[in-house]
């Protein structure tokens, strides 16, 4: 209790709250533009909020994270083409809606859902606090050490029939984090003599070029292209009734967003594929499903909704990200030197108790707004394309040279933007070369300070927890060979049955191989 | 042989064009830095294995070559889209706008932010085809807007432009701190 009046002392202050409207609103309306996102805007914005207080930049960031998929769904209902990655789920069911004349019903449900989605995380957060902060505190070095590996795994695995790429490039963001001068024994790795790689690359740098940079060029490259919509008529409060003949839908979609997004590596996608396919197994029309059913409409939003609250627990009880956005945030916690983990939950719970309320407060800023300015959105979304990235790439750099006024960055992070064209086009995951930079310096510094306590083998074995998440390494990747070898043998038998013929040319891709 | 198939068909993925291209590159990548990995880490006397400071680098180098030699693998056992030099072609078509992001970056310190800003982004416009009024007076107000919102408002720290100094002592210094 005394944390939570912490917190709201914390938040009661006129520049945190002005922050909170910035990002929300600003969250919204880079969500509904096709082809900006949530990561480009943070990644240009990351800089520029180092100059503020640690929970004002993280409030603006917060509010942006928050709210980009909320008007995300405006396009992927109304154009078919989603506003960020995580709607096109959303384009399933909400463009067959406005193709029947239901669009006004298919945004009031989709603002509604995602409302439900995103309170009801916050609201398990708090719950969990308590926990959280009794749990964190046993997790040592070595704890820290096994769930950040555990989270390479899982972003690696998380790519099914990609994992290689996924793997190359995961590692690769291992490597990018070792480049520069070592901190421990001072000595240089991957520098080849040059001074400008003294001092490592970035993680904005890196960010930076392969999200904003390589969209922006992806953009100004790209055919142009002018969404038109109509106008949506009517009051949007509607879809809020027909949600409660839906909360069965919306509280497990929910719930399942906020397992995921717990996870490190697992996220958005995973969670509206579980919360899409459950709805479906237990709808009576199952057959509607990807032409305009209100359910799979509900799982969708729900689920993309509670993941960003629940990526913070990882973040902040163990300082691990379990995500693009939530690696991109841990450095403003860095710049600030205020460290997540388990020392956070000890010693500064009124903080986590104030971010916790900036995240319920945006999600109604963000309803309030979206009921109101749904068609001024829809003129926003109606910027041309090329002109977006021109506008994109003014941007970026304000982002990368603010940084430490360097040149030398500027030109890394055109080299990580044309990196990230070709990953973008080639449909190579980006995602893992983040994680990797974030989570490999982790293990990095972990795995050396928790090496001093072991003197053998069975000492990792020697603690709950660390015995816990090896336990947890080995499961997963135990159930991905058994999943690989099964369907391996499943092939070997269809083989002998005759069923795989030689088809030149035509030869079947497998999804679902590595 | 059917052994060999249905195991080749384990490797199979989604392939796009220039995929083989990227996947040679990238090992080629790794190839020279597991050659560079003895000169540009090192392992010192009297350390345990995982603090040495090539242990790490060790164990990237390593995993990315892995993993690049098996993506090779899943590159020449997939299907092929045809269309590698047009793939190729818009890769380096990429580098022009690279490149004149780069002399935006290098006229910054001369010419000041404001000015270069409105000039980057009109030039841009004018490049991309967009030759209306409209567009042009758009992107010189994004131009200004996007100076008076980082540089004037939010003080991020971008250097003043050397020709500031020749301006009337009366604006030089608001150029300084706020242009």
């Amino acid at each position: 209790m005394e944390a939570l009046l912490g917190g709201i002392q914390i938040l009661m202050s006129w520049q945190v709250l002005v922050a909170l409207l910035i990002g929300s609103v600003g969250g919204v309306i880079i969500g509904a533009i096709p082809g900006v996102g949530a990561a480009v805007a943070i990644a240009i914005l990351l800089p520029a909020t180092f100059a503020f207080e640690p929970i004002v930049g993280l409030t603006v960031l917060l509010g942006i994270y928050g709210s980009a998929m909320y008007g995300g769904s405006i396009p992927a209902i109304l154009l078919n083409t989603p506003g960020t990655p995580v709607n096109a789920l959303t384009t399933y069911d909400g463009y067959p809606m406005t193709k029947r004349g239901q669009a006004h019903r298919a945004l009031s449900l989709a603002y509604s859902a995602s409302f439900f989605g995103g309170v009801f995380a916050i609201i398990c957060l708090i719950l969990f606090a308590p926990v959280l902060a009794w749990v964190a505190p046993n997790f040592g070095s070595r704890e820290i050490f096994l769930a950040a590996l555990l989270g390479i795994i899982l972003v690696i695995l998380a790519h099914r029939g990609q994992i290689m790429a996924a793997g190359m490039m995961a590692f690769l963001g291992i490597f990018l984090s070792t480049i520069g001068l070592e901190p421990a024994r001072y000595t240089h790795r991957f520098t080849f003599g040059q001074g400008w790689l003294t001092s490592g690359i970035n993680l904005i740098v890196i960010v930076l070029g392969l999200f904003a940079i390589s969209q922006a060029l992806l953009l100004l490259l790209d055919k142009e292209r002018k969404p038109e919509s109509a106008r949506v008529e009517g009051s949007l409060w509607g879809g809020f009734v027909e949600l409660l003949g839906l909360k069965r839908v919306a509280g497990v979609a929910s719930s399942l967003g906020v397992m995921m997004g717990t996870i490190p590596g697992v996220g958005e996608f995973t969670a509206q594929f579980l919360s899409y396919t459950y709805a479906q197994k237990t709808s009576k029309t199952p057959e509607a499903f990807g032409d305009g059913s209100p359910e799979g409409l509900v799982a969708s939003e729900c689920a993309n909704n509670a993941v960003p609250a629940a990526a913070m627990i990882p973040l902040l009880a163990l300082g691990v990200p379990g995500e693009a956005l939530t690696a991109m945030m841990l450095s403003v916690f860095y710049v600030h030197n205020v460290i997540p983990g388990p020392q956070l939950f000890q010693n500064e719970m009124d903080f986590v108790m104030a971010l916790y309320m900036a995240m319920l407060l945006l999600n109604v800023i963000v309803i309030v707004f979206l009921l109101s300015s749904t068609n001024l959105l829809l003129k926003i979304t109606q910027i041309p394309t090329r002109f977006l990235g021109m506008m994109i790439l003014v941007l970026s750099f304000v982002g990368v040279y603010s940084l430490r006024n360097s040149a030398v960055d500027c030109a890394l992070a055109a080299g990580f933007g044309v990196f990230g064209l070709i990953l973008k086009r080639l449909n190579l995951p980006i995602v893992p070369i983040v994680l990797g930079v974030v989570l490999g310096a982790i293990m990095e510094v972990k795995l050396r300070s928790a090496i001093a306590r072991i003197n053998e083998p069975l000492d990792w074995f020697n603690r709950p927890i660390s015995v816990v998440l090896i336990l947890l390494i080995l499961f997963v990747v135990g159930n991905h060979y058994r999943a690989v070898l099964l369907e391996h043998r499943q092939r070997v038998q269809r083989a002998a049955d005759g069923d795989l013929k030689d088809r030149e040319g035509e030869a079947p891709v497998a999804p679902e191989g590595f | 042989m059917t052994r060999l198939k249905t195991f080749q068909e384990l490797f199979k993925r989604d392939r796009r064009p220039g995929d083989l291209v990227f996947a040679v590159l990238f090992l080629g990548f790794c190839l020279f830095l597991l050659a560079n990995l003895r000169s540009q880490a090192q392992w010192l006397d009297n350390t345990a294995t995982v603090a040495q400071p090539a242990f790490w680098p060790t164990v990237a180098v390593i995993g990315m070559s892995f993993f690049a030699g098996l993506h090779l693998i899943g590159s020449m056992v997939s299907p092929r889209i045809p269309g590698r030099l047009k793939e190729g072609i818009f890769w380096l078509r990429s580098a022009e706008y690279a490149v004149y992001f780069l002399i935006y970056v290098w006229s910054v310190p001369i010419v000041g932010y404001l000015l270069s800003t409105i000039l980057f982004s009109l030039f841009l416009t004018i490049r991309l085809g967009y030759r209306s009024h409209t567009a042009i007076i758009m992107s010189v107000l994004f131009g200004l807007s996007v100076v008076l919102v980082f540089r004037t408002g939010l003080q991020v720290r971008i250097p003043p432009g050397q020709i500031y100094q020749y301006l009337p002592d009366s604006i030089r210094t608001f150029a300084m701190v706020y242009l």
